[in-house]
């Protein structure tokens, strides 16, 4: 016997993070335009997207600070195949972005023109995020960072 | 220091595409031939640990429980330990903890997976965090080539050297699996076909990324006493290492790699090693990705930082090398996930008693294995002796 029977299933279950009040501020800053970071009080380092802990210190953050939407490239991924489920649709270019006020990297998309960036990508590369007209609260907010001109 | 542990047999299911039987059945298959070889029977096990990974890898919830009876578990404890990637690493250590710390005298300890039932890339997006990471992370490649480029920049290794590298291990390794009647590919390459093969994330290329394996494996981890009475031969647990890292992606420095380095240096301070390229006689290094076997070597201290490359391209690190890794062809070729760390630990026991067959390196007495989980978080190691 050499065709064994296979059984499909999709299993589906909702679900609903419960986003809390430091990432709701972050989301609520995304609906603004706005990319916001929080301060460790004990390290004095900028953590973006904002988190309720410094991850080093362990300490509440709770000093805000706008950072800008601009950053350097730090690394980047080149994906070409689709992942059941991905909300994003290849080809796209996934990066490690450091934003200029941050003391984190960034994990984002950069966008465009791919065939033209791919002469572009190197670490160092001066990026800005490219916004969606309009903002729902959501890290697709941003479009996807794009080499500044 | 807790009790001396030994590792008195282990067992492997031919890893590959298994749909000739279902995951109770799969499991069984490596359960069965670990009895087999060390002549015991389940009444004489004390515990079990079995570990996969994530549920939505599984498509059942609780493996531990569905696999009870195929784990001869029933009357018995069970352990659950799930760490990603590492999990057979970690499972390896689950087992030497209750065994060491005398609560028991025979564990076995399980790994499986059945890969190509499922949809592997995307549960590893949901190992990510669903309001920040989750819609940017590609898969495992996606993680890895930002970690190999970010290495390569760091240290100024030109393109073509990493490449070459890159090469050198893909043809060595899936030559060493024609070794090892367990793996899963087994595929002559030339340069050409490495260097030329489809781009899965930029620089990862086909021949860099490791297969999509169904696979068991099972392990009996005993005390001293119990070791004396049913073992022939035995692989005796000489160090472990385990660290992670902080959540986030961006946030921790994964080229000159804490969890990495600290695994590595935990298990050589209980090991008493200080110079791992001279005293280790091999290695099986989670090996994924090529690009980050040749960052663990680094990490491992079994060459400075940047000097990977040049070394593997000497030989090194081959199987006739100063220090011979994955001579079984290692997760590249074979990669059952919940097992994958397992089969580590099983290849290093294979290895120190000398029972490896065709890849065996003569005379090895002292081996390390290893295996990494999560978004580039954690590291595991376990060193593995000839003696006590």
């Amino acid at each position: 016997m050499k065709d064994f029977k296979t059984l499909p299933n999709v299993i589906r279950l909702p679900h609903k993070y419960g986003a809390g009040p430091v990432v709701t501020k972050f989301y609520n800053g995304l609906r603004e335009g706005k990319l916001l970071g929080n301060v460790c009080p004990k390290c004095r380092k900028t953590f973006v997207p904002a988190r309720s802990l410094c991850p080093e210190c362990l300490v509440k953050m709770d000093t805000w600070v706008e950072v800008s939407d601009q950053g350097v490239l730090v690394s980047w991924a080149y994906t070409d195949k689709e992942f059941f489920g991905s909300p994003v649709k290849p080809p796209f270019v996934t990066a490690l972005i450091k934003l200029d006020g941050a003391d984190c990297n960034f994990l984002h998309l950069i966008g465009g023109d791919l065939f033209e960036l791919k002469k572009k990508l190197k670490k160092g590369l001066k990026v800005k995020a490219v916004w969606n007209m309009e903002k729902k609260g959501h890290m697709l907010d941003i479009k996807y960072f794009e080499p500044v001109a | 220091m807790g009790r001396p542990v030994a590792i008195i047999g282990s067992g492997q299911t031919v890893h590959g595409k298994r749909f000739d039987v279902n995951y109770p059945e799969l499991v069984n298959e490596a359960v069965e031939a670990v009895f087999k070889a060390v002549g015991v029977e389940p009444r004489d096990i004390d515990g079990v640990v079995f570990g996969t990974m994530p549920s939505m890898m599984e498509g059942v919830a609780l493996t531990h429980f569905y696999f009870a009876d195929v784990l001869r578990a029933v009357g018995k404890p069970i352990l659950k330990t799930e760490t990603c990637g590492s999990t057979g690493v970690s499972l390896a250590i689950t087992g030497y903890y209750w065994v060491t710390s005398g609560m028991a005298d025979l564990v076995l300890v399980v790994g499986s997976e059945k890969m190509n039932e499922g949809d592997s890339q995307a549960t590893m997006t949901t190992v990510v965090d669903p309001f920040y990471q989750r819609y940017f992370i590609a898969g495992a490649p996606g993680i890895f080539s930002m970690q190999s480029q970010e290495w390569s920049v760091r240290f100024g290794i030109p393109e073509e050297k990493v490449r070459a590298a890159a090469t050198r291990i893909s043809i060595d390794h899936h030559n060493d699996a024609f070794n090892n009647p367990f793996a899963h590919i087994k595929q002559r390459l030339t340069e050409d076909q490495v260097n030329n093969a489809r781009i899965i994330t930029y620089p990862v290329r086909l021949w860099d990324v490791c297969p999509t394996s169904d696979g068991a494996c099972a392990m009996l981890f005993a005390s001293e006493k119990m070791a004396k009475k049913l073992a022939k031969k035995a692989a005796w647990v000489k160090g472990v290492g385990y660290s992670g890292e902080e959540y986030w992606f961006g946030d921790s420095d994964k080229v000159v790699w804490q969890s990495a380095i600290q695994a590595a240096q935990q298990a050589y301070d209980m090991a008493g090693i200080r110079n791992p390229r001279k005293e280790l006689d091999v290695a099986e290094v989670y090996n994924p990705f090529t690009f980050q076997e040749l960052l663990y070597y680094e990490c491992f201290g079994f060459c400075e930082f940047g000097q990977a490359c040049d070394l593997t391209l000497k030989g090194v690190f081959a199987r006739e090398g100063e220090l011979p890794c994955d001579p079984s062809g290692g997760t590249l070729c074979t990669n059952p996930i919940g097992a994958t760390g397992l089969v580590r630990v099983a290849e290093a026991a294979l290895q120190v008693t000398g029972q490896a067959g065709a890849h065996q390196i003569p005379g090895a007495k002292l081996a390390l294995s290893h295996a990494m989980g999560g978004v580039d978080q954690y590291n595991g190691i376990m060193i593995l002796g000839s003696e006590k």
